[in-house]
């Protein structure tokens, strides 16, 4: 039988990104109800490598399409594969994990064949054979239920860190098939690439201790003579703070975010930013240092498992949504509670 | 440059959000241009003070929508264009896509197309993209920074955020470009601006005068809004008579409960 169902993996340097694999359990429930197999689709370097984990991961077959033209990612490019691929197959729901890449590329895919995307999704149903998907708007004070009553494939983009991720199974095999990798004339051209300065990705982090504009805030700190700007007396400051922010991460294993305070301020770029003009993050922990809890940064952490706040001021908004608080100074608390933790998980 | 910057109008985000019935209410919060196009906004007027030409703001919705169009006026455009038609309601992403891509055709020869990341009421963050391929045209999604643009040759190149890092795109013009806030910091308009952009005429487009005939439809439906389950917390102060202490009982306390 031909599978109506297909699930995207979105893969950077021939590594499978772990929200795709999420994907790959959420798509294998849609198939499962729809009575459908469920293919994986892979365009891009390394595609066959990826499909094999794919299959590996729960899909019953792979398709995979990798072409010169197809080494770097590029929207335009994919797109017209991706959309072939399911046109030529009647698809009838297609899901990708919600990375920086796959947001434009079910953009276009939906335009091709003309059919809606719904972004962010957090939950499904099956309901008389077509999926209602959840998913969270205006910064998630409230949530929506998206349906395509007609149009097909209905496209997802599945939330990470929301559904589980299949343990991989070495002994499953499925057939792999080549793509038409035929894309035609590519306007856009990448010239170069810069990766981030490694460490744990945000949006994949299972912990993340996140500074605010409470991180600058020590007054006992002389920054050097030569110094002598207010603002960047302020930045040294908070350099000074996120170096504490960064140890307790280090020891926890965690990522480092921010407040938008303290990245307008200058004191960490714009990639750390946690929030509704930021990233939405959902660890199974989150510690909020020197952060107030302003409503457009709880817009991006408010799912966190369990949340941790920092904080001088016993009344800052974010002990509402917090489940252990310390009012203290970060300054004080962070050093000690990265050596109590470091020595108690042997670190 | 011809540049085009598509802007919405969106609930501010202070704004408390509820639903009653179904229907979505914010009070009396103030309808606001949506704080991602202040950037795309900011970059047009940039790219125009840079290389010439000039900026003009369009948007889709009712005719309050000119309250945002008059925003992006006061910040410095040239021109804005409302395009409002009863036929259209609760439009999806390919309906606003239609409608702005023969809106941008109608607009002539257009070199470049300005998009915010994301509406802060839809969270969709569709539109650019889907614009560009109803035009043909290259799409720059994620842009922090335009690192080069030849108006001679015709080209232009950005820095595009995405998880891992940056990459660097260069496309040809006709391109559309959708921003992110690192690329730039937005003007307040200024008082002489938001007094020009009082009086500057804003033209109603109908989807006739845009050459659709038929009104596109959503191919999406909401069959139900409502507000997330209440996440019951009650804060546990951890104590201790310093710093210190309150740093071990809080370290106790997260491997109790096997939060690590
Ligand atoms: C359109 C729009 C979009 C926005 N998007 C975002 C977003 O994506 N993300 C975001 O975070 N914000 C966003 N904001 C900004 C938001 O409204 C707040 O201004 C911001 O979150 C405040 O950051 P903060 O908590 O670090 O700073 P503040 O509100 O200044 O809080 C600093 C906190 O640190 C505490 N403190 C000070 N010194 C110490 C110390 N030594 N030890 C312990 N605690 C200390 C203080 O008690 C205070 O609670 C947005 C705003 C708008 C208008
Ligand atoms: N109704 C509209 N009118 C004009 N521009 C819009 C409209 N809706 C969305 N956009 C543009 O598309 C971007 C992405 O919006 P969205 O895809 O709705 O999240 C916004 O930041 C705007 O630049």
């Amino acid at each position: 039988m031909a599978a109506k169902v297909f699930v995207y993996l979105d893969h950077f340097n021939g590594q499978i990104l772990p929200a795709s694999l999420e994907t790959i359990g959420a798509a294998k429930t849609a198939a499962a109800a729809l009575g459908s197999p469920l293919a994986a689709l892979v365009v891009g370097p390394e595609a066959q490598s990826v499909a094999i984990q794919a299959i590996q991961h729960g899909a019953d077959e792979a398709w995979v399409a990798d072409a010169a033209e197809l080494k770097d990612f590029r929207a335009e490019a994919y797109a017209t594969v991706v959309s072939k691929a399911l046109k030529d197959a009647g698809a009838e729901v297609f899901m990708l994990p919600a990375t920086s890449r796959t947001r434009e590329l079910a953009a276009m895919v939906a335009v091709d064949l003309a059919t809606g995307v719904a972004p962010d999704v957090v939950a499904f149903e099956v309901k008389d054979g077509k999926l209602l998907a959840t998913r969270p708007v205006y910064a998630g004070k409230l949530m929506t239920k998206v349906m395509m009553p007609q149009a097909l494939p209905q496209i997802l983009l599945i939330r990470g860190r929301v559904f589980p991720r299949p343990e991989p199974d070495a002994a499953r095999s499925g057939p792999v098939n080549k793509l038409d990798a035929a894309v035609g004339t590519v306007k856009s051209e990448v010239l170069g690439y810069k990766p981030s300065d490694g460490g744990v990705s945000l949006t994949d982090a299972g912990v993340i201790v996140s500074g605010g504009r409470g991180v600058s805030n020590n007054p006992s700190l002389t920054p050097p003579a030569e110094i002598t700007d207010e603002r960047e007396k302020e930045i040294w400051r908070a350099q000074k703070g996120f170096e504490l922010v960064r140890q307790l991460a280090a020891v926890l294993g965690g990522a480092v975010g921010a407040s938008r305070a303290a990245v307008d301020a200058g004191y960490v770029p714009y990639s750390f930013q946690v929030g509704q003009t930021g990233k939405v993050v959902s660890p199974d922990l989150y510690i909020a240092c020197g952060v107030s809890g302003a409503i457009q940064h709880l817009a991006g952490m408010r799912t966190s498992k369990t949340i941790v706040a920092i904080n001088k001021d016993s009344e800052a908004p974010i002990f509402k949504v917090a489940r252990f608080g310390v009012v203290g100074d970060l300054y004080e608390v962070l050093p000690a509670l990265a050596k109590e933790l470091g020595s108690r998980l042997g670190k | 440059m011809n540049i085009v910057v598509c802007v919405k109008q969106t609930p501010d985000t202070a704004a408390t959000v509820t639903v009653q019935d179904g229907k979505v209410s914010w009070g009396d919060a103030p309808l606001v241009i949506n704080p991602w196009d202040e950037f795309a906004v900011e970059q047009a007027l940039r790219t125009k003070e840079a290389h010439g030409g000039k900026v003009t703001a369009l948007s889709l919705g009712p005719e309050a929508a000119k309250e945002a169009l008059k925003h992006a006026l006061a910040m410095g455009c040239d021109e804005a264009v409302l395009v409002s038609d009863p036929a259209i309601s609760a439009p999806d992403s390919l309906v606003v896509s239609t409608v702005l891509a023969a809106a941008i055709a109608k607009l002539g020869e257009v070199d470049l197309v300005f998009f915010g990341r994301q509406a802060v009421d839809s969270d969709t963050g569709l539109t650019g993209a889907q614009v560009a391929r109803r035009l043909g045209w290259p799409s720059l999604s994620l842009a922090a920074a335009v690192t080069a643009l030849d108006p001679g040759a015709k080209t232009i190149t950005v820095a595009r955020m995405l998880d891992e890092g940056r990459q660097e795109v260069k496309a040809p013009l006709p391109a559309v470009v959708s921003v992110t806030k690192e690329i730039c910091e937005p003007r307040y308009p200024s008082f002489m601006g938001i007094r020009k952009a009082s009086k500057a005429p804003i033209p109603v487009w109908s989807l006739a005068e845009i050459g659709i005939s038929a009104a596109p439809q959503s191919v999406l439906t909401w069959p139900e809004v409502f507000a997330p389950p209440k996440i019951e917390t009650q804060c546990e102060i951890v104590a201790g008579d310093s710093a210190v202490a309150k740093a071990a009982a809080l370290a106790a306390r997260l491997i109790e409960e096997k939060v690590i």
